[in-house]
């Protein structure tokens, strides 16, 4: 089976066309396209993490004068030593796994990290994040640009969304990407058959396999054409042949036993597939998994609160996925790449929470990243001269545009042109951790 | 009867599609006055709920005593009910565009306020309530075609907005910004047109709206807004844009106990802003037009005309907007990608609910993603294409195997007079669901379907397995995904 489909993306800017092949040919397509052999696995912290509970900066009486209800107490920090400039830092008490993996040089954290004229907006700072275009945050995503570099035909499992709808970082204009939440559930369904026709057990048994097989043949074909005057349809089409042309290679990953055992969140199930697809070599480059909850305006807390159990989250989280790819062997091949929207408000509000603020952090995790702590922190005592602060000491004031760490993973780790997929040269040398 | 193309356009997106006598009835009248009895639904009453549990109707299935009002998976299904049974199917839609505009979500709230009192605030019906508590959602029914102003007061002091954009911890010390952030960039109009002093102005203004929860008994708990004036910060607040019809921007130094009237005051701005009303226009465009096309800037400056000149009026917007050439222009059919809901809710209609119940849409609709009174953010849902993934397309597709599984007999009985041949078969059936066309290939992929497998004979066994599989691959297929 072999047909040419033209797709038409939406707004009708750029028209294309891609050879759509069957599964077996794309299997060794995939595998080809990820000579590298390395993944990037992008993790998005929904809401705006705080940062300063993340990475305490224990040693700065500031920080507690300006939180008494929700700062982090400094006995029960976990120590991670001091940043260039002399700051003493420690992660947040719930992190114990991320500290071993800090510990172990394998955790990279990248402090104050943003760009000029932070977005307080949940939405326009998710689009700007995305595009990596703070002017123009509309568009495909940077890694849907990373994506349409690739030549066609496109395996349609290069890229894998954990989450239920395609995020704005992997939009492209070319390639589509699958959201696969949960690869138990992706698959086509029969309809129910009664027998009430007195056949034997076994002619119905193989009739019922035949009409599947019909159905499915059916599905397939009906979503081949290509509408050429109705490219939303054509949108919609292409979307369901690729659901159908990757059914068998998902149901591999569905059945991937774990060499750890995930804790049952959304986002251990989602970094639990992740790591199935890569054992089960299902050739992906590029996953996007994301957590939400962290928009933490009200009872925010400091050991038990609402953002201790989100962190708790994410440390057993990435924990269970490191040591997993540690059994597995396939660390080394495998780039984690942390960030959320924006960093909150250093002073707490009357909410035992924290508003929306600008500089946050990102942090990488893995096998073959250089570890320990990237930047400065911010002095948090407010005075008009202090340049780490910012909006008149309200917030922490970026020092590492979130370009720069991006470019690097673009450069150092996909192979691809970071001056080309952003649009302008965001390089920085400081910023190594790959 | 054929049901009239302008007719099912009007019931797809003014309602949630049509069963066949109800496309029928419709059709017998004219356009304008089928419009007419959408838009001015109170002229029927609202009775839909009293079939809830009646014997031909979509079923609802609980845990224990089905409890609408003070348990959130009831109220979802009954919320699925009435799309589905109601005679005034503009209202639910309605009620639908505001849950998405004013998007609020039960998780959060229920940790604020604990369960119970969380799921009244989003499902209790006043007239079924001690207290007369009402939900977020009774109030989005109240006010589906009311006044945007009213609405927008209404939403400020929802117990279930208050909780979940945290307004309860909003005092004079310390001002929370999250809902008047959220007010302006989001419920009216829109994030280039204000500044971050009107986020923490506004914060100001609302500082004492908060919550209070009561327990007349062991087995309830509500919660209820109140203003405490002594959490109210008295002082003047100034913004960039005007406050006042005569152009002021400062709201004026007030005493505590009138405080409230600060709120009122900036809601009254927002809702007059010039803004606020072209961009009310546009969100109804892609919900009953089209979300193909950019929509022309003289219609967004009409219906914001009669935004304003009607004095935020609703029910004046929305029939302006039905009754408009752009809206009945046929190359506008099928030009929006269906939400989850309405896929569902227009499918078993056209296919059937004999003997199901609404409790078995709930996780397809989850996989579909949408969960209704758990939008993924304050945002919404994202809609249009965002909706189309491998995988929600597949739960759709599985969904439509889940229905016509369950409802194979009663398209059998249906089906059987038309089933001399696989084209008989193949026209009754495009017919009944109604999809966007299909181009001659995709008729004939379908066609192929009925004819694999053993020769045509038409007898019972055989109609009953082709109808149901090819209710499901239409059900399906990329034409049914749009409205």
């Amino acid at each position: 089976m072999h047909f040419t489909r033209r797709e038409f993306v939406r707004g009708g800017v750029t028209a294309f066309t891609v050879g759509f092949a069957a599964p077996a040919f794309l299997c060794d397509l995939a595998r080809a396209q990820s000579a590298t052999g390395r993944n990037l696995v992008v993790l998005y912290l929904s809401g705006g993490n705080d940062a300063l509970s993340t990475l305490v900066p224990y040693a700065d009486p500031a920080y507690y004068a300006r939180r008494p209800e929700v700062a982090v107490p400094s006995g029960s920090v976990l120590q991670i030593g001091t940043d260039a400039a002399g700051s003493a830092l420690g992660l947040h008490p719930n992190l114990t796994g991320l500290k071993s993996i800090f510990d172990a040089g394998r955790l990279a954290i990248i402090q104050r990290t943003g760009y000029t004229n932070s977005s307080r907006s949940h939405f326009r700072g998710t689009d700007i994040y995305s595009t990596a275009n703070p002017q123009v945050a509309y568009g495909p995503g940077w890694l849907g640009r990373y994506l349409d570099t690739f030549p066609s035909p496109v395996d349609p499992l290069v890229a894998w969304n954990t989450s239920r709808s395609l995020p704005h970082t992997l939009k492209a204009d070319v390639v589509g990407v699958p959201s696969i939440p949960n690869a138990v559930n992706y698959a086509f369904a029969p309809v129910t058959q009664y027998n009430t026709s007195g056949a034997t057990n076994s002619d119905f048994l193989r009739a019922n396999q035949d009409e599947a097989e019909y159905s499915k043949t059916a599905a397939l074909a009906i979503s081949s054409h290509v509408p050429v005057l109705r490219p939303h349809l054509a949108f919609v089409n292409g979307t369901a042949q690729a659901a159908l042309a990757t059914l068998d290679r998902v149901a591999g990953v569905a059945a991937y036993t774990p060499t750890t055992s995930y804790p049952p969140t959304g986002l251990g199930r989602a970094l639990q597939a992740v790591a199935g697809a890569l054992a089960t070599e299902v050739g992906t480059q590029v996953f996007w998994v994301q957590t939400g909850g962290y928009d933490t305006h009200a009872r925010q807390g400091t050991g038990a609160g609402t953002l201790s159990f989100l962190l708790n989250t994410l440390n057993s989280g990435l924990f269970a996925f490191y040591t997993d790819l540690s059994n597995q062997g396939l660390l080394d091949q495998t780039l984690v790449l942390q960030f959320s929207e924006f960093g909150r408000r250093v002073s707490e509000n009357g909410s035992a929470g924290t508003d929306h603020g600008a500089g946050g952090l990102m942090m990488a995790l893995g096998g073959r990243v250089r570890g320990g702590l990237y930047g400065t922190a911010a002095n948090l005592e407010y005075t008009p001269d202090n340049e780490t602060l910012e909006n008149r000491g309200r917030d922490v004031r970026h020092e590492t545009d979130f370009r720069s760490v991006y470019a690097r993973v673009i450069d150092d780790w996909l192979g691809a042109s970071s001056v080309n997929i952003l649009g302008a040269d965001f390089r920085n040398p400081a910023i190594d951790f790959v | 009867m054929a049901v009239d193309p302008a007719i099912a356009h009007l019931l797809r997106r003014a309602g949630f599609g049509y069963f066949p006598a109800e496309g029928e009835y419709f059709s017998r009248m004219s356009l304008s006055a089928a419009i007419d009895m959408l838009v001015d639904f109170d002229q029927m009453k609202d009775t839909v709920d009293s079939f809830i549990g009646t014997p031909g109707y979509l079923g609802t299935v609980s845990r224990g005593p089905f409890q609408p009002n003070s348990r959130v998976s009831d109220t979802r299904q009954r919320w699925l009910f009435r799309m589905v049974h109601s005679p005034r199917p503009l209202q639910e839609k309605m009620a639908l565009f505001w849950h998405n505009h004013f998007a609020t979500g039960y998780d959060k709230v229920a940790g604020q306020i604990g369960r119970d009192g969380a799921s009244r605030a989003f499902g209790a019906k006043p007239s079924e309530e001690d207290y007369g508590v009402r939900g977020q959602y009774e109030l989005f029914r109240e006010y589906a075609l009311g006044n945007f102003r009213d609405l927008l007061i209404e939403v400020s002091r929802d117990p279930a907005m208050v909780a979940w954009l945290d307004g309860d911890t909003n005092v004079r010390a310390k001002p929370q910004e999250n809902y008047a952030r959220e007010l302006m960039e989001l419920f009216t109009m829109g994030v280039d047109f204000f500044t971050e002093s009107d986020v923490y102005a506004g914060a100001r203004v609302f500082t004492g709206w908060n919550l209070r929860n009561f327990y007349p008994n062991d087995d309830d708990r509500y919660s209820t807004f109140r203003f405490r004036s002594s959490q109210h910060d008295t002082d003047s607040k100034t913004f960039s844009f005007p406050i006042y019809p005569d152009g002021g921007k400062t709201i004026p130094a007030r005493s505590a106990g009138s405080g409230q009237q600060d709120g009122l005051d900036l809601i009254n701005a927002v809702a007059a802003h010039p803004e606020t009303g072209p961009r009310l226009a546009r969100k109804l465009y892609a919900f009953f037009v089209s979300e193909l096309k950019t929509p022309p800037e003289s219609f967004i400056q009409q219906l914001a005309g009669v935004y304003y000149s009607s004095g935020y009026d609703m029910r004046a917007v929305v029939g302006s907007l039905l009754r408009s050439a752009e809206f009945q222009d046929p190359a506008n059919y099928f030009a929006r990608y269906s939400w989850p809901v309405e896929y569902v809710t227009r499918l078993l209609k056209a296919v059937g609910w004999t003997g199901f119940s609404a409790s078995n849409a709930i996780t397809p609709l989850a996989n579909m993603g949408q969960v209704l009174f758990e939008p993924p953010d304050v945002s919404g849902w994202r809609l249009g294409t965002d909706w189309f993934s491998t995988g929600t397309l597949l739960a759709r597709m599985n969904f439509a195997a889940t229905l016509v599984s369950n409802q194979q007999f009663r398209l059998l009985s249906d089906a059987l007079p038309s089933a001399g041949t696989p084209e008989s078969l193949f026209a009754y059936m495009r017919d009944r669901l109604a999809p966007a066309d299909y181009d001659t290939q995709a008729s004939n992929d379908l066609l192929n379907y009925l004819y694999a497998g053993a020769a045509w004979t038409g007898e019972e066994v055989q109609v009953r397995i082709k109808a149901a599989g090819l209710a499901r691959l239409i059900g399906g297929s990329s034409e049914y995904q749009f409205v």
